[in-house]
């Protein structure tokens, strides 16, 4: 029972500590750092100070604006009820133009909202990578966490920026609200002829469903060797020891391969990564390159033909020689 | 403190459960294995449907020898061929079927019954003539089993499942929060954010319900996401007026492809467009007879949708014909329809 805890077992406190000393060019980090014990449970107890910075600043304050121009939209599309407001929540939303404005700048009413929010969100996300990459770079690190957080960044823009771009509409972006974006996922399939026939949207869902697996993997393998001082990956990678080998022995003899404590941390990278990579090379090609993914994948002999079961059914459109 | 914790867990747990309908359901395979289509039923609804769909019983037939109501009564403009004994029988249902509570009177001046004061009474006579364009001219639909007055009405002076035209959004404030006719929780797309007015559009209107293109790869099919979610909103409120999943009509491995779909689809095919021929050609023309409490918000009609005679069964009253018991009502039409379908695509 010991090593199957949902909260962290051992919380090791020291003296609070600011971090290191920044160099020329950098803001002060705020707030005074305090030791939590419950915030111990699930990570460090040490909450604070935070770096906050021109560019977190920014960034916030983009984030702000997109914020409350899609929450004022909400709330005016409920009449300014409050209480229509908190029970429609998750219904309500901000819709971009009607495709019939194009890629000009409609009335705000009529999508001019939705770009505004869209231009601010935009801001704030690139003003934030730009705060990630920086602090990345004065602690010493690699750059793998900015480029991991561009590849979402890159399947946030083909959706809302270069996709509409290309069809020539802002119409064909999404709604900012939380189940008008779902409906809006379901209605792209159905418009083109069903995604799931999409080898990106394949690949994507791998990487998906393979990054879960990995992490479940490699949390649970980590886990296992606690108790023989696995949990220190890093210097293990050089130093292994009895946790490495016997997590290793474990892989080799149930599926004949293992990853090492250096190559699983790339593996899950390179799957988080590429799923919003491939996802969004997916998106980007539907409507523009492929308008029926589901009469490609017939065309290429990806979707299976099925054998009928059902008389045969002919479109009565065709029959009254007619387009519905 | 752990246990507490967990005692709140479970309680979140069930509470978020609390919406789920209770298993087990029944499921029935539908189309070719590993094509998902599978309809899913709820044996505890069913038993319910069953006793909401049960047919009233009909009256014994009358003779159609004698005189004719024609000659009986007067002002009879759209039953005079029916022998007295036929149209007396058939006022009575139709009042068992429309007006049980208000009786003759809910129609008639009991002092002078060929009046046309009341408004009901000329809305009845269209409905009638309406029931019998229905039998005669839309086969492809309804089949023999056709439709009668019970069919839509069950009792009820006004339909259970009638739709108006949605009011424009009512705002505080002209340049912020449109919502586009979508997102709310709408009962008539199963409470998702989908438009929730796509009668206007496409069973009184006839704007496109086809929004995927015919070929792989682009060749003009200008249709867009949003027009795709209107159709995605009507096709919401068949499965739920039918009480079936998308799979009873669709292979959803392409929802336009016809090729090994099930035949309800063409069935359903041709209920749009009678919908669309009901609304236009009999309900909207009668919109200056009713009075105003019975007009929508914007003032228009009460109009038909699928769940008009639906009402939750995926064939009306699970299926069960009215119509051999009332051969009055099987016609005589107006005419072909497929032309003027045709006409209107």
């Amino acid at each position: 029972m010991q090593y199957q805890n949902i909260f962290t077992t051992v919380q090791a406190v020291g003296p609070v500590h600011h971090g290191v000393e920044l160099g020329h060019g950098n803001s002060p980090r705020s707030g005074e750092p305090k030791i939590y014990h419950l915030l111990g449970r699930i990570g460090n107890a040490q909450l604070g100070p935070i770096y906050l910075g021109g560019l977190g600043l920014a960034s916030l304050m983009c984030g702000l604006a997109a914020f409350v121009i899609i929450g004022m939209n909400m709330l005016a599309s409920v009449n300014w009820n409050p209480i229509q407001f908190v029970r429609q929540l998750f219904w309500l939303a901000l819709e971009p133009p009607a495709p019939g404005y194009g890629l000009s700048f409609p009335p705000m009413n009529q999508g001019g909202w939705w770009l505004l929010a869209g231009l601010f969100l935009t801001a704030s996300l690139f003003l934030w990578w730009a705060r990630m990459y920086r602090r990345a770079k004065e602690l010493g690190l690699g750059m793998h966490i900015p480029w991991a957080f561009a590849a979402a960044i890159w399947l946030y823009l083909v959706l809302g920026f270069f996709r509409p771009i290309l069809m020539g509409s802002w119409g064909e972006a999404v709604p900012f609200g939380i189940f008008p974006h779902l409906d809006w996922t379901a209605a792209f399939s159905l418009r083109y002829g069903n995604l799931f026939y999409n080898p990106f949207h394949a690949l994507s869902i791998v990487f998906l469903y393979g990054s879960t697996l990995l992490f479940a993997m490699h949390g649970a393998t980590i886990l296992a060797v606690g108790r023989y001082g696995g949990e220190r990956e890093i210097e293990q990678i050089v130093d292994r020891g009895t946790a490495s080998e016997r997590a290793a022995l474990f892989w080799r003899w149930t599926m004949g391969f293992n990853a090492t404590m250096e190559s699983i941390h790339r593996w899950a990278w390179w799957f988080a990564v590429l799923c919003p990579l491939t996802g969004g090379i997916g998106i980007l090609l539907t409507g523009t390159v492929v308008d029926n993914w589901y009469l490609w994948a017939i065309k290429h002999g990806v979707a299976p033909p099925y054998p009928e079961v059902f008389p045969a059914v002919i479109d009565p459109a065709t029959l009254t020689g007619a387009k519905p | 403190m752990i246990q507490r914790l967990s005692t709140w867990c479970v309680m979140a747990c069930l509470f978020a459960l609390a919406g789920c309908e209770r298993f087990p359901m029944d499921t029935v395979q539908h189309g070719y294995r590993g094509t998902g289509m599978v309809q899913v039923y709820n044996p505890r609804t069913t038993a319910l449907k069953a006793e909401e769909n049960e047919v009233p019983p009909s009256l014994p037939a009358a003779p159609t020898d004698g005189p004719k109501a024609s000659q009986l009564y007067k002002n009879v403009k759209v039953l005079g061929n029916l022998s007295g004994g036929e149209f007396t029988r058939l006022m009575v249902s139709m009042t068992t079927w429309v007006a049980p509570t208000e009786g003759c009177a809910y129609c008639h001046n009991p002092a002078n019954f060929a009046e046309d004061t009341k408004y009901t009474k000329v809305v009845a006579r269209r409905m009638i003539e309406m029931t019998r364009h229905i039998n005669a001219d839309w086969k492809v639909h309804v089949a023999e089993t056709g439709v009668t007055c019970y069919t839509c009405h069950r009792g009820n002076p006004v339909p259970n499942s009638v739709w108006f035209k949605e009011p424009e959004q009512h705002k505080g404030a002209d340049f912020i929060g449109d919502r586009a006719g979508q997102n709310l929780a709408s009962k008539t797309v199963a409470l998702s954010s989908l438009p929730s007015d796509p009668f206007t559009p496409f069973l009184l209107g006839e704007l496109d319900i086809r929004v995927n293109g015919p070929t792989a790869l682009p060749s003009g099919n200008r249709h867009s996401i949003k027009q795709a979610e209107w159709t995605y909103g009507l096709m919401t409120h068949m499965s739920t007026a039918l009480g079936v999943n998308c799979t009873y009509c669709h292979n959803t491995q392409s929802f336009s492809n016809w090729k090994g779909n099930p035949p309800q689809r063409a069935t359903a095919w041709h209920g749009i467009r009678m919908a669309r021929d009901l609304n236009t050609a009999y309900m909207e023309p009668l919109t200056d007879v009713f009075p105003e409490h019975r007009l929508g918000p914007t003032g228009d009609v009460a109009k038909a949708n699928c769940a008009t005679c639906h009402q939750g069964a995926y064939k009306p009253l699970n299926g069960q014909s009215m119509l051999k018991d009332h051969p009055q009502l099987a016609g005589p039409g107006t005419g072909p329809v497929g032309a003027k379908v045709a006409q209107k695509q």
